[in-house]
């Protein structure tokens, strides 16, 4: 344990050092609060409007970007370390690989939970401080919900850059396959499940439909908050999915099986690599 | 008991024959210089000693027990290893690196900070590695293998990038742990650089050993001529010696002369009338490493 401390900690002085985690702090906060004040442009007017739909625009906003930053901060964790020639160092070291794996990991997982909790808490704050129609007693929670399924969201991501990182042997080639792998969550899957929807005419099994929506855990992370405001105006693949509720822990459960699939994938690349 | 052993290793990468047949024993205290040129198993030899990788064939022995095995990871505390060419970790500072290092290997602090000062980085210990310059990050390096009182010390190019008085400092370094029972084992390619250091020399050519021995068994493995170096004298050269004299540029004669005949050769050059010096050079660990190459295609 205390040897996947001591990676941790090194991992978390290295994006304290260059500035990362202050950059997407800072990013996640202007984003949410951006998001609450001009939400409505589109309905002709600017200011705060309802919690419901600055949470349910944010997920959506935030299904893009958290997976991005996880990837980026992560796709070299290992590749890195080979091309700079530290890995074969450490594991000249008496740590096992495991050990180094589980290790980083747990730092760059820290560094991403601080930075959600950091932006996208300050941006809750501003809200209440300022947003007339909000209050406290119902921000608080939704708000919760929100960074706590956000900081879900960004280790699953992790976990598959470190599955990506685990099995490649460049760094470029890490980084586009973290591009491809995030463009078949982000935008592929759903493209392709709506495609699947109108070439079947609508005759999908509508009780098979949302547990489809399952296989991708951006989808998952969009349905808790669909779930938790289930009085909101729903359009394309989430309205679908009105039929079946899945239970907010039900979908919790979901998202950690989602991160303990790639981390254990990547455990297993990794133990299997040649130095 | 021997600090390494290796018993007719042999390692193969799906096509390519990256050793074959290499024996080898190390005792406590020895040095030994690995040479070859690039691509000829110095690296995979490490690599098995490390416990990296496994061999395909044959068995690897380090402090007496397997060094892949699971069990044989808490040795590695009393393992220092320095390949070629690390840039560690640029936002961090030389002394947060080397205090990485050391609480991986279970070294204090204090250790870690004395080690700085051996390898005189304490000036720049606060400063990040990003502008350290070569011959800094190697001394990083260096401070690094040499966390823990390291009983077996495995060495890549160890003096590149360093200014003559560090390499000095870092052999007198390595001269104290020898005799504090340290094995080490050297690879480089600056032959002249290392041959004062080393007890025993590895060639390894295409993953063959090409010669193993003491400076001295492979000079008389390799029977190359002396080179004996005579001021004076000139024109009055007995006719046997004749053959194999030619000028050396500077207004003396160069001899190469068989290993045996030395003895003979001397006493008859040393009452040559007019002859003011001799110089003799045995054959040096690179005519050697060329020679065994040479021999070996």
């Amino acid at each position: 344990m205390n040897i996947i401390l001591t990676v941790c900690r090194k991992e978390l002085k290295d994006g304290l050092r260059n500035r990362w985690l202050l950059g997407v702090s800072l990013i996640f906060a202007l984003l949410a609060v951006g998001l609450a004040y001009f939400g409505a442009a589109a309905a002709g007017r600017v200011g705060f409007t309802s919690l419901s739909s600055t949470v349910v625009s944010l997920a959506s906003l935030a299904v893009f970007i958290i997976p991005l930053i996880a990837l980026m901060l992560a796709y070299d964790s290992l590749v890195g370390e080979e091309e700079n020639g530290t890995l074969l160092l450490l594991l000249s070291y008496p740590l096992a690989r495991w050990q180094l794996l589980l290790g980083k990991l747990l730092g760059h997982g820290t560094l991403l939970a601080l930075a959600t909790l950091l932006g996208f808490g300050a941006a809750a704050l501003i809200l209440g401080l300022f947003a007339e129609t909000l209050v406290w007693s119902e921000l608080l929670p939704a708000f919760g919900l929100f960074i706590l399924s956000a900081i879900l969201l960004g280790w699953i991501f992790i976990a598959f850059a470190y599955l990506i990182s685990a099995s490649v042997s460049e760094k470029s080639r890490a980084a586009g396959l973290a591009l491809v792998l995030w463009f078949l969550f982000v935008l592929a899957f759903d493209l392709g499940l709506l495609g699947l929807l109108v070439m079947t005419e609508g005759n999908l099994n509508a009780q098979l439909f949302p547990y489809l929506l399952l296989l991708n855990p951006t989808d998952i992370f969009r349905l808790i908050h669909i779930s938790y405001f289930a009085e909101e105006q729903l359009s394309g693949l989430m309205a679908i999915a009105q039929h079946v509720r899945l239970g907010t822990a039900t979908l919790f459960a979901t998202l950690v099986l989602w991160l303990v699939l790639p981390v254990l994938l990547a455990l297993w690349r990794f133990n299997r690599r040649k130095i | 008991m021997p600090i390494v052993e290796l018993n007719r290793i042999e390692k193969r990468y799906r096509d390519v024959q990256a050793l074959c047949g290499l024996d080898l024993q190390l005792q406590a205290g020895e040095v030994l210089g690995l040479f070859g040129h690039n691509g000829a198993g110095k690296t995979t030899t490490i690599k098995l000693i490390l416990g990296l990788i496994q061999p395909s064939a044959g068995e690897v022995r380090v402090f007496g027990e397997s060094p892949s095995a699971p069990h044989a990871r808490h040795l590695r505390r009393h393992v220092g290893f320095l390949q070629e060419n690390v840039s560690f970790y640029d936002q961090l500072t030389g002394a947060e690196v080397l205090d990485y290092f050391a609480r991986l290997k279970g070294v204090s602090r204090q250790q870690s900070r004395a080690l700085l000062e051996r390898v005189g980085l304490e000036h720049a210990a606060r400063r990040r590695v990003k502008t350290y310059s070569k011959g800094m990050r190697q001394r990083l390096g260096l401070a690094q293998a040499l966390l823990g009182q390291p009983r077996l010390l495995l060495l890549d190019e160890p003096t590149v990038g360093l200014d003559p008085i560090a390499t000095g400092d870092f052999y007198r370094h390595l001269a104290r742990l020898k005799q504090q029972g340290c094995t080490v084992i050297l690879c480089s390619h600056v032959l002249p650089g290392v041959e004062k250091y080393i007890d025993r020399a590895l060639i390894l050519g295409r993953g063959q050993v090409l010669a193993q021995g003491s400076l001295a068994q492979l000079r008389r493995q390799a029977a190359l001529p002396l080179t004996l170096n005579l001021k004076g004298g000139e024109g009055r050269l007995p006719l046997n010696w004749a053959d194999c004299a030619e000028s050396d540029g500077e207004g003396g004669t160069r001899l190469r002369i068989p290993p045996e005949q030395k003895m003979a050769c001397l006493r008859q050059l040393a009452i040559l009338p007019g002859v003011k010096d001799i110089e003799l050079h045995p054959p040096a660990l690179e005519e050697l490493y060329r020679h065994f190459m040479q021999e070996a295609c």
